[in-house]
């Protein structure tokens, strides 16, 4: 029996549309548990996190028809994390929508624990990917895109890449295939943040003409400031208009957005805060401590 | 008190060690912070070449260098050497180019990153490749000595590094670091323990809970698992007639998988394999990763029990 559920169009708009300083305010939020979370740790990539955090609340806040109490739902959009290692903002959202406790933040690479170092699928609520590994999470994005038409659902799926992960060429051989398959229902956001693990992307390997690249592959191709919630709301909206091949926005961000002596700097991209910079962030975070 | 040290510094020092052979080249995927390549890249960067995240592309890049003459080392995690995995067995391993790869972070005691970033199957999946030289050395100056050799070396080599410290026992012992070569770090009788890595230290510490008990232990260091040291091996497997094999690696395929290989043709011993048991990893700290896969000097003592009462 197939028991796949169609999605229908009134069910996917039935969302109360948080307001900008709304959403403002849980990426606020959010940006606080990303510190916390890797300064508990010890461990962790709290830079990545920063910088696609508010491309996350208003995908979850406003658009994504999930259901909390029902994380496996079929037809449920999908959120692919493929740059896996910026978890901690990954599950700051899934515990502001509901996918899993406030406390479950403090499992977060701990013996056990449901939120693992990188995100998984097998592990956490909400999670629909398993990556960790670069490079993977836009093929994966192609079946979920695939499935999703052969269901004839309307369901979207959503991919976030990092702009170093683009080095990989696994992703240019789902760019053509995305764009060869025609696949409206496919929308990727790009953190172009400008650094990677190592060193700022110009000194690591220059990508020249993102924007270009991705046009010359076949895709819609939209430029925002990924830290600006209208134009963020705007561009998902631009997207899901989009029915006729795949679209990607190009999300200017700053890397460690929101805490001074993280932003823009090499340095957090895989590594904690310790005891004083937490307050600071914290400080800068408006936590009255 | 004795020193610590990651395995992953003994290759960056090593690396600096053999800049002053011209040929030598650094090849980097957007990991030399994390592999040790970083201390060569800041000395030479007229021969180090970054490839960004695209570890495919390394590999052929290096073959090129090496076909080119030139001494090629490549680093970048161990679980993501398995990225460009048919490059190695294609461009690398088949026309036999002296390209020189090494997967640092390997196996569970990584630690908190968690199963994707756990390589625990990099050892087997090399060792299935003709030609390819395997290296998990235990300590940063066994790593140091023996990537040195390596660039004297004909042919190309896969050589696991780990990401945390553990002790370091070849302080003084330089001499008896060969490509290819077991080191009985301690001898006995009733046993024998091989294992590489950071299990080679669970393997001491399970050695002395042994003897205090009155069993004669000896323990090996492996640090080539492929070619294998066929000679230790047959002359441990006669002396104790009972083995264990330890590694932070899938009882499939890795050092356990080459000694049973081997035995089972010359000399059938009865042996136990202590290892990650056909499961993924998780988070956890190192240490208790090594629990939760049972690789502690505990579960490697109780082997140890185990077999000897399978003794002919
Ligand atoms: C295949 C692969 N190679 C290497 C790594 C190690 N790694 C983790 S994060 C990272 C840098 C990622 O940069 P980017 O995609 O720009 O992510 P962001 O800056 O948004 O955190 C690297 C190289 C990896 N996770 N996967």
């Amino acid at each position: 029996m197939n028991t796949t559920i169609k999605g229908s169009i009134e069910q996917r708009t039935l969302i109360a549309m948080l307001s900008k300083s709304e959403l403002e305010s849980m990426a606020r939020r959010c940006r606080v548990e990303i510190c916390k979370m890797t300064h508990r740790a010890k461990a962790g990539h709290p830079g990545g996190s920063l910088s696609e955090i508010d491309i996350l609340v208003a995908l979850y806040g406003n658009y994504l028809s999930v259901k909390p109490d029902q994380p496996k739902w079929s037809d449920r959009d999908r959120f692919i994390l493929s740059k896996g290692h910026a978890s901690p903002g990954m599950y700051a959202i899934l515990s502001e929508i509901g996918f899993i406790e406030n406390q479950d933040l403090e499992s977060y690479r701990v013996k056990g624990g449901i939120c693992q170092g990188h995100v998984d699928m097998k592990w956490t609520p909400g999670v629909d990917f398993s990556a960790g590994s670069l490079g993977m999470g836009l093929s994966f994005g192609i079946g979920c895109a695939l499935a999703a038409q052969l269901d004839e659902s309307e369901r979207q799926i959503y991919v976030m890449l990092g702009d170093g992960e683009l080095q990989e060429g696994s992703i240019w051989e789902a760019a053509m295939a995305a764009a060869h398959h025609e696949l409206g229902n496919l929308n990727v956001f790009v953190d172009r943040n400008n650094i990677q693990n190592d060193d700022f992307c110009i000194e690591q390997m220059r990508m020249f003409d993102i924007p270009s690249k991705w046009i010359s592959f076949g895709w819609h191709v939209k430029e925002i400031n990924g830290h600006d919630m209208e134009e963020i709301c705007s561009g998902i909206e631009w997207m899901k208009q989009n029915k006729d091949g795949p679209s990607v926005i190009i999300a200017n961000t700053v890397k460690g957005k929101g805490v001074s002596f993280m932003e823009n700097n090499p340095q957090f991209h895989g590594a904690a805060p310790n005891d004083e910079q937490l307050a600071l962030a914290l400080e800068e975070l408006g936590v009255i401590q | 008190m004795t020193r610590m040290a990651a395995t992953r510094d003994g290759y960056g020092q090593a690396l600096l060690d053999l800049a002053s052979n011209e040929k030598v080249v650094v090849l980097e995927a957007d990991l030399g912070k994390s592999t040790k390549s970083l201390h060569f890249r800041k000395a030479y960067p007229e021969r180090t070449f970054s490839f960004g995240i695209g570890e495919q592309n390394m590999m052929l890049g290096a073959a090129g260098l090496a076909s080119s003459g030139y001494i090629p080392f490549a680093s970048t995690f161990a679980i993501f050497t398995e990225r460009g995995f048919e490059q190695v067995r294609n461009g690398i391993a088949r026309p036999n180019l002296s390209v020189h790869l090494c997967g640092s972070h390997g196996g569970v005691h990584t630690g908190t990153d968690g199963s994707s970033a756990q390589s625990i199957e990099d050892l087997a999946i090399y060792r299935t490749l003709p030609n390819m030289t395997i290296l998990h050395p235990c300590d940063d100056v066994s790593t140091r000595l023996l990537t040195i050799q390596l660039a004297d070396h004909d042919g190309p080599s896969y050589t696991r590094t780990a990401r945390n410290s553990t002790p370091v026992i070849y302080d003084g012992r330089e001499d008896e670091i060969v490509i290819g070569k077991g080191i009985v770090v301690n001898d006995g009788n009733d046993v024998a323990i091989f294992a590489c890595g950071v299990a080679l230290h669970e393997a001491v510490k399970a050695c002395h809970q042994l003897e205090q008990e009155g069993i004669s232990v000896a323990v090996i260091d492996m640090h080539t698992i492929k070619p294998l040291d066929i000679d230790m091996v047959n002359k441990y497997a006669e002396k104790c007639g009972a083995i264990v094999t330890a590694e932070d690696h899938s009882v499939i395929g890795g050092l356990g998988s080459a000694i049973a290989e081997h035995l089972v043709k010359e000399n059938p011993t009865p042996m136990e394999m202590i290892g990650v048991q056909d499961r993924f990893g998780e988070s956890a700290q190192a240490h208790e990763m090594l629990e939760l896969m049972g690789i502690t000097h505990k579960d490697i003592a109780n082997a140890c029990q185990k077999v000897m009462t399978r003794k002919n």
